[in-house]
């Protein structure tokens, strides 16, 4: 559980290196229709108030009744930590005021969560780290405070109160804003393989509280102070690294780190004080008397395990070993389902690397610069194979590739008949090209002098052929023909 | 024609069915009764109209030939229960305008069966308290009065208002609900039939929650028959409500009159309280033998940690109690009371919201639930309550079939007697009947014997979980042998 840092984690302060240590709480919203103990609908973007039921709006005599297809997804997320999945779980109460919490408390999980321990496998630029999984429980999220709307009230919009969340609890094995980053990222990647959560910050639907300490390397645990509701992995990376300056600039100077909760103030750049341990709430846990012990018979948690899809690192090895990619190349193909499905339809019976690359380089730069995600690519996994399969048996170039690419994506159609119709084939015919050959030596006395002594000015040569050519000259046949000609 | 108010609910199912009466005659003449009786304080809410619209559709049911279980039956039922369109206030200040839109399951359920909404009774606010002096609606005065004196007397609570709306002949039954004995003791102190059923045979859902582990909804009636025909339109499971039991409601009527040869009887030495009244004892052995003679068997039996029960209740049900009422917060719904800040405004509205006894156990709740206390107390309690849950399992698993125990160790007090002085004093009244809300059983009392001021007294029944037949059986058997109580009018 005490992973040491490396060398290069290390933070160097006036008094020499530090060790930051961070643990995570991810709140992810589960991807559900219905809300955890409501049926009202959990769509993004509704009408203030629009999507609350009695329950939410806890009127009185009102009761939850769990949503199973919530407590499914809580289960799926857990095999997909390789956590253990307790077969016997307990809802609490965790009791407060706040006008967006209209039951006066929120319903989740605390002595007994529904998933225990697991693990997460992170890939870092110097090797791969893993991060323990403590835990990951069920509970409502509230809903939502607006103060801007009126001079003098706050109004409260609980469309979101009582949507599902899962909490998972990463154990404090984070050594750097990198990591942490790299964390995130892999989750959320987990996350939506799994289809249990949309994980999409924006929508705040992953939020992070992130808990950060520093310390002499080697020595015990210090104490730590929880940065609350981080919301994009890029606030995550600059709280934990103004955190740990601000730490460390007391610690040297002979002051002591008070445990409190901070927030993350995105404009500023720097964490602030939001409350004290004295200030702390007293939640008053205890089980909710309105729903029964969550029991989970092995029948249904078996049904899970086996409808899981393939996870990121079993395909990322699977990329590897089948289709001889490098582990770079598998790591990003398999970042998004979609990405490596898409690669997987379009290699397949083609070469894979060829594929990979141009996925990676042709199709990631194009949806770049159009800025949108794969799923709205307009060129589809089987154009892009066609493609390839044309470069593969001769008709096209690369380079003429990269135009046919274009026009797939700008007009759309069938590749194939796209370079019959436009003339895209590449040239082979030796007699045609030999032609082509014969007027440029003749043109270029000079260069053909060069030439003998120097073989590189044989890319001139192919250059001006290709671009007489109009790209279209097949690069290996002029080649051969070329240093026959040119006798080097 | 004269009485149609003090037949019973089965008289008058029959004579409905027989056009000896209209619906609309047995809802006026209740109504009528009601009004005459406001000085009892009953009834917070009549709803004659609705009344008279639900009796108008029962009529053309019944010329139809196609009468529902409760067709046309005048009903009672405790402010506590969400009627939708008609206000529920749980007799709180805090929900003083409060209208729900939807209805609680176990009323919808007597709806369904063709019952005709009378009005809402009054009760002890959020159902805290054992003498419905705690209502902001003002207390309950029971139609009983000690022989040769006019001082007023409680009806006990919480459900006082339905135990008097039935002893006073203003509603065929009523309907209340019990957390640690708000039906069986009023149902002793006015001489009617109480039955809590077992924890998860009624839904909660639609009920205001006092302690959502205890609380149980039940009828009151004249007799062990009707509160059977009541209980069985009443039960059922309910999806909205998961701590509801998923299992058949058995028709309860056909258990009325079965015998109980051979039926065993415990009679738990742990309920011989000191202090307890001669006259008490004395009722419980006139039961046993009069239970005997019907052909049951007795067994003394023992419940060792019955003496635990009663301070245990009274950290779990403020515990909860503290929680479920966090809600009325003047943000969304009932009284709202402005502040400076959102903190001024939820203090400003709970202090003027909540009553003398509300606020006492959201304290107690708030306070053994807090960080250092929890184990101690709310902790300590839950372990006594697996406890005394053994102690009955135990008791069963030897083949007693049911527990015989006085109701409460006295009969009803003075309004204003024990209100004003040491809380520990009212809750005490409670000191019988907590045990069967922790350990979730059915619990019926039935009126045996009247004290030496010639007020009621009864006897408690406690049964095996959804073993309500054995305890209507056996209620049915000690109520032939006891008779009804019903009293004089002065009002």
């Amino acid at each position: 559980m005490s992973r040491p840092a490396g060398k290069s984690k290390l933070v160097r302060g006036a008094q020499g290196d530090w060790e930051v240590v961070i643990g995570m709480e991810i709140h992810a919203q589960v991807t559900s229709k219905a809300k955890l103990f409501s049926g009202a609908s959990t769509e993004f973007g509704g009408a203030p108030n629009s999507q609350v039921s009695l329950v939410d709006a806890a009127m009185p005599g009102m009761l939850p009744v769990i949503n199973a297809h919530c407590v499914a997804q809580a289960v799926r997320t857990g095999l997909g930590l390789k956590a253990k999945v307790n077969k016997k779980s307990v809802f609490d109460r965790k009791n407060y005021f706040y006008p967006d919490l209209p039951q006066g408390y929120q319903i989740s999980q605390y002595q007994a969560p529904v998933v225990g321990e697991g693990k997460v496998l992170v890939d870092l630029p110097d090797g791969e780290i893993e991060v323990g999984i403590e835990r990951l429980h069920l509970e409502q999220d509230a809903g939502k405070s607006l103060h801007e709307q009126h001079p003098t009230m706050s109004l409260v919009d609980l469309n979101r109160a009582g949507v599902a969340l899962m909490e998972i609890v990463s154990k404090p094995d984070l050594r750097s804003a990198e990591e942490a980053k790299a964390y995130v990222t892999k989750l959320r990647t987990i996350l939506r393989y799994l289809g249990t959560s949309d994980a999409d910050m924006e929508k705040g639907n992953l939020r992070a509280d992130v808990n950060v300490s520093v310390r002499k390397p080697g020595a015990p645990l210090n104490t730590r102070c929880e940065i609350k509701n981080v919301n994009s992995i890029r606030f995550i990376g600059q709280a934990i690294e103004s955190e740990a300056r601000r730490q460390i600039a007391i610690l040297e100077d002979g002051g002591k780190i008070e445990q409190e909760t901070r927030l993350f103030d995105p404009a500023k750049g720097e964490t602030r004080s939001m409350r004290t341990k004295e200030e702390a709430h007293d939640y008053r846990y205890f089980p909710d008397p309105d729903l029964l012990p969550l029991e989970l018979d092995d029948a249904f948690i078996a049904s899970i395990a086996a409808s899981l899809p393939e996870l990121p690192d079993e395909k990322k090895a699977r990329f590897v070993k089948e289709y001889g990619l490098s582990a770079y190349d598998a790591g990003v193909l398999v970042a998004e389902r979609e990405t490596a499905d898409y690669f997987e339809q379009a290699a397949k019976g083609r070469d894979a690397k060829a594929a990979a690359n141009f996925v990676i380089n042709e199709l990631f730069g194009r949806l770049n610069k159009a800025g949108i995600g794969i799923e709205r690519s307009p060129v589809a996994a089987e154009q892009v194979g066609t493609i390839l399969a044309l470069v593969a048996e001769g008709t096209i170039s690369g380079k003429i590739a990269k135009d046919l690419f274009e026009i797939v994506w700008e007009e759309g159609g069938d590749p194939r008949a796209i370079v019959e119709g436009r003339g895209l084939r590449q040239v082979t015919d030796t007699g045609a090209l030999e032609q082509v050959i014969d007027e440029i030596v003749a043109k270029n006395p000079d260069k053909t002098a060069q030439a003998k002594a120097k073989p590189a000015v044989l890319g001139w040569f192919v250059g001006q052929v290709m671009r007489a050519t109009a790209g279209k000259a097949n690069p290996q046949v002029v080649n051969e023909l070329l240093k026959k000609k040119l006798g080097v | 024609m004269t009485t149609l108010t003090s037949l019973t609910l089965a008289e008058a199912r029959d004579g409905l069915r027989a056009k000896k009466f209209s619906a609309r005659e047995l809802a006026d003449a209740h109504l009528k009764a009601m009004e005459q009786a406001r000085a009892l304080n009953a009834f917070v809410l009549e709803t004659p109209e609705r009344a008279q619209a639900m009796a108008a559709e029962a009529d053309q049911r019944l010329a139809k030939g196609g009468a529902r279980p409760l067709e046309g039956i005048p009903l009672g039922i405790k402010d506590l229960f969400a009627t939708a369109g008609v206000r529920t206030t749980a007799c709180s200040k805090i929900l003083e305008n409060f209208t729900p839109t939807y209805e609680s399951t176990v009323t919808a359920n007597l709806w369904r069966d063709g019952a005709v909404l009378l009005g809402k009774t009054n009760n002890d606010e959020f159902a805290m308290g054992s003498s419905n002096e705690t209502s902001c609606f003002g207390p309950v005065t029971s139609p009983w009065r000690r022989k040769g004196s006019n001082v007023p007397l409680v009806p006990g609570g919480s459900s006082g208002g339905s135990a008097v709306a039935v002893a006073a002949n203003l509603a065929l039954g009523a309907v209340g609900t019990d957390t640690g004995g708000s039906i069986r003791q009023p149902a002793a102190f006015t001489g009617t039939v109480g039955i809590k059923p077992t924890y998860g045979r009624c839904s909660r859902w639609g009920i205001v929650a006092f302690a959502s582990s205890l609380d149980q909804a039940g009828p009151f009636a004249r007799n062990v028959k009707d509160a059977a025909i009541l209980l069985r339109s009443m039960a059922g499971h309910d999806p909205k409500d998961s701590t509801s039991a998923d299992r058949a409601v058995p028709d309860f009527e056909k258990a009325i009159g079965k015998s109980v040869q051979g039926r065993k009887i415990g009679i738990p030495k742990e309920y011989r309280v000191p202090g307890m009244p001669a006259e008490i004892e004395k009722l419980w052995q006139q039961g046993a033998a009069w239970l005997k003679s019907a052909g049951a068997e007795l067994v003394e039996i023992s419940l060792p940690h019955t003496k635990y029960a009663l301070p245990a209740y009274y950290i779990v049900a403020p515990a909860e109690a503290s929680s479920n009422l966090a809600r009325y917060d003047g943000v969304r719904y009932g009284l709202r009371v402005p502040g400076r800040d959102i903190t001024e405004l939820y203090e400003q509205t709970r202090a003027a919201g909540f009553g003398q006894e509300v606020r006492r156990r959201v304290l107690i709740g708030t306070y053994v639930l807090s960080a250092g206390y929890y184990d101690a107390y709310y902790l300590r309690a839950q372990k006594v309550r697996t406890l005394i849950k053994r102690d009955f399992e135990e008791v069963f698993a030897k083949g007693v079939d049911a527990v015989l125990t006085p109701a409460t160790p006295s009969s009803a007090f003075a309004i204003g007697e024990k209100s004003a002085g040491d809380p520990v004093e009212m809750y005490l009244n409670d000191v019988f009947t907590v045990t069967v809300n922790m350990a979730g059983l059915p619990g019926i009392v039935v009126p045996a014997g009247r004290d030496g001021a010639g007020l009621p007294l009864g006897l408690q029944l406690i049964g095996r979980p959804f073993d309500e037949e054995t305890l209507f059986s056996l209620g049915a058997a000690l109520e032939q042998a006891g008779g009804t109580f019903a009293p004089a009018r002065w009002w």
